[in-house]
């Protein structure tokens, strides 16, 4: 009785105060964003974006979210089947350090590559006699890029994985299934949501990195500059309606991965209850 | 049984190859990277990295760094506890708009939080000058900001935890508590915050682990003033700009450990609150 005389009340005042917190905190600065963009009309930001350092920041940030991507997959689903799929000394030790670089500061990220790759490193010599460049690099964006988001598509399905069992996996195999195709018909299905999820939260991380990115870049224009990279360029150059114009795209992809998410949840949600 | 009998006999194909993948991968991209930090640090003097780690700017960066990132994970703390409990108990009109909401911090670049945030809370901005004029409060540029920036960058790490606890958590335990006369305030202390403090403890420990770390959102709104607000990621930032290595690593290693000390904390609470469910003390 009493939760039911409290509940009225205090429910709205719970959610008027989370509704104001996600306003002011997350929403805020979002339509901030669009509002600064548009400041000058639309041939300003047109103007801003088509620039042709801007538009090579673009396609760079494209190059390295593609590649990451690629990597971490495979490196994801490969972790996640060896995992879940087998028993064997030294487990843990393994899926520790998967999840090691979440709790790696990104500037710690960066930093460590400048010391395996940079020139007081002994791979030095090496690299410089192959012609091999690394920092201040693609290479090096790509690798650093690669380390933060390095267990965002392992840790999606290892949860799915896990709560499955491997009861149908062992049985094709015993019928006499090979691995590939063990795989693409009985596992794949399982985690087709929750990857692409992964997927979906890797590429969002990857295009926004920037602390490991900062490090590792050498920041030249039109060469090694990420689109965060280059809005930090602009803003520190005041050109701020520049700065909010490129942060206007990377606000849409924002959005758009947001409502990709809760779509793919819905989704996996459905299948697991038709299942 | 069951776990005994798969150790036996491998019925299920690609142990070798992934094991084989998995190390390589885990080996070049975080192992030989982590390990050359460690060799690294070792060719410095010990009193070489005391005293660069004691340095006055250096102390007062990682003072400003835990004292910010606690504040804000304690706010991501209440408020995500708040969040998920609305998320999961009510119903309400855009209830799917709130919960989709809450990752907006992981998908929006922080570097685009951080310029956002910024002019948002300066004097002349839309929330801070709202905040300057009625309470006297300056945001922007301040460890006020700082803080915020982190509330951001940390809020749906408390949430993502706390909410499938919650979910799961069946409503039968509080009407049994109100059936034998618990006020909504014992309820809530005696019967649901236990069930969801190890959920909490691992969001508070995550946000604040990310909190240490983050760069790409507070350089822009703290201003970076020395002794004031530069946070220990930075330093090792202008370290790195001044190719001074050494510097550099022994802060991060500092920095380094304070990360897995957190972690390691969660760790020793998540065992122990599992112990406590298991009913094995």
């Amino acid at each position: 009785m009493n939760t039911k005389k409290n509940s009225g009340p205090v429910k709205w005042l719970l959610i008027g105060i989370c509704a104001a917190f996600l306003i002011v905190m997350l929403v805020l600065p979002l339509i901030y964003v669009l509002v600064t963009a548009f400041r000058e009309g639309v041939g300003a930001f047109w103007a801003a974006v088509s620039d042709e350092y801007a538009v090579k920041a673009i396609l760079l940030t494209i190059e390295v979210t593609v590649l990451t991507v690629i990597f971490n997959t495979f490196f994801g689903i490969f972790a996640a089947w060896l995992i879940t799929r087998f028993q064997f000394r030294g487990k843990k030790i393994i899926s520790t350090l998967i999840d090691l670089p979440l709790t790696v500061s990104p500037i710690i990220a960066g930093l460590i590559y400048v010391l395996t790759f940079g020139r007081q490193s002994a791979l030095y010599p090496y690299l410089k006699a192959a012609g091999i460049q690394i920092i201040f690099a693609v290479p090096g964006i790509v690798l650093a890029t690669i380390f933060v988001t390095f267990p965002f598509v392992s840790r999606e399905i290892i949860p799915v994985l896990t709560a499955k069992g491997t009861d149908e996996e062992e049985a094709a195999a015993l019928m006499g299934a090979g691995g590939f195709r063990i795989f693409r018909e009985i596992t794949f299905p399982h985690i087709k949501w929750s990857l692409l999820y992964g997927i979906v939260l890797c590429s969002a991380r990857a295009m926004g990195e920037f602390g490991a990115v900062s490090v590792l870049s050498g920041h030249l224009r039109g060469k090694t500059n990420t689109m965060p990279l280059y809005i930090e360029l602009l803003y520190q150059g005041y050109d701020f309606t520049g700065a909010f114009a490129v942060s206007a795209i990377l606000v849409l992809m924002a959005v758009l991965i947001l409502i990709l998410r809760s779509v793919l949840e819905r989704r996996g949600k459905q299948e697991t209850l038709d299942a | 049984m069951k776990e005994k009998k798969r150790k036996k006999k491998r019925v299920i194909p690609g142990f070798g190859l992934s094991l084989g993948i998995v190390t390589a991968m885990l080996g070049l991209i975080v192992v030989i990277p982590l390990c050359t930090l460690v060799i690294f640090s070792a060719q410095l003097s010990f009193s070489e990295f005391i005293s660069t780690v004691t340095r006055p700017r250096v102390l007062s960066s990682y003072a400003v760094s835990f004292r910010t990132a606690f504040v804000a994970a304690v706010i991501d703390a209440v408020m995500g506890t708040i969040l998920a409990w609305v998320l999961v108990r009510y119903e309400f009109p855009g209830k799917e708009i709130m919960n989709g909401i809450i990752e907006l911090p992981f998908a929006l670049p922080t570097a685009v939080a951080g310029i956002s945030l910024t002019h948002l809370t300066t004097t002349n901005g839309w929330v801070g000058s709202f905040f300057d004029r009625w309470f006297g409060i300056k945001i922007a540029y301040t460890t006020t900001g700082i803080t915020v920036a982190l509330v951001f960058i940390g809020i749906p790490f408390v949430v993502r935890s706390v909410q499938p606890v919650l979910e799961s958590l069946d409503p039968q335990f509080e009407e049994a508590a109100n059936i034998l006369g618990a006020n909504g305030r014992q309820t809530l202390w005696h019967v649901i915050l236990p069930e969801i403090f190890p959920s909490l403890i691992a969001g508070f420990t995550t946000s604040f682990a990310r909190g240490l770390g983050e760069y790409g959102s507070v350089v822009f709104i703290a201003g970076n003033t020395p002794y004031k607000t530069e946070i220990a990621p930075l330093m090792i930032m202008s370290e790195l700009q001044e190719y001074d290595y050494a510097s550099a690593t022994s802060i991060a290693l500092v920095m380094l450990m304070a990360a897995f000390a957190i972690l390691f904390i969660n760790a020793v609470v998540q065992s122990r609150a599992s112990r406590i469910v298991s009913g094995i003390a």
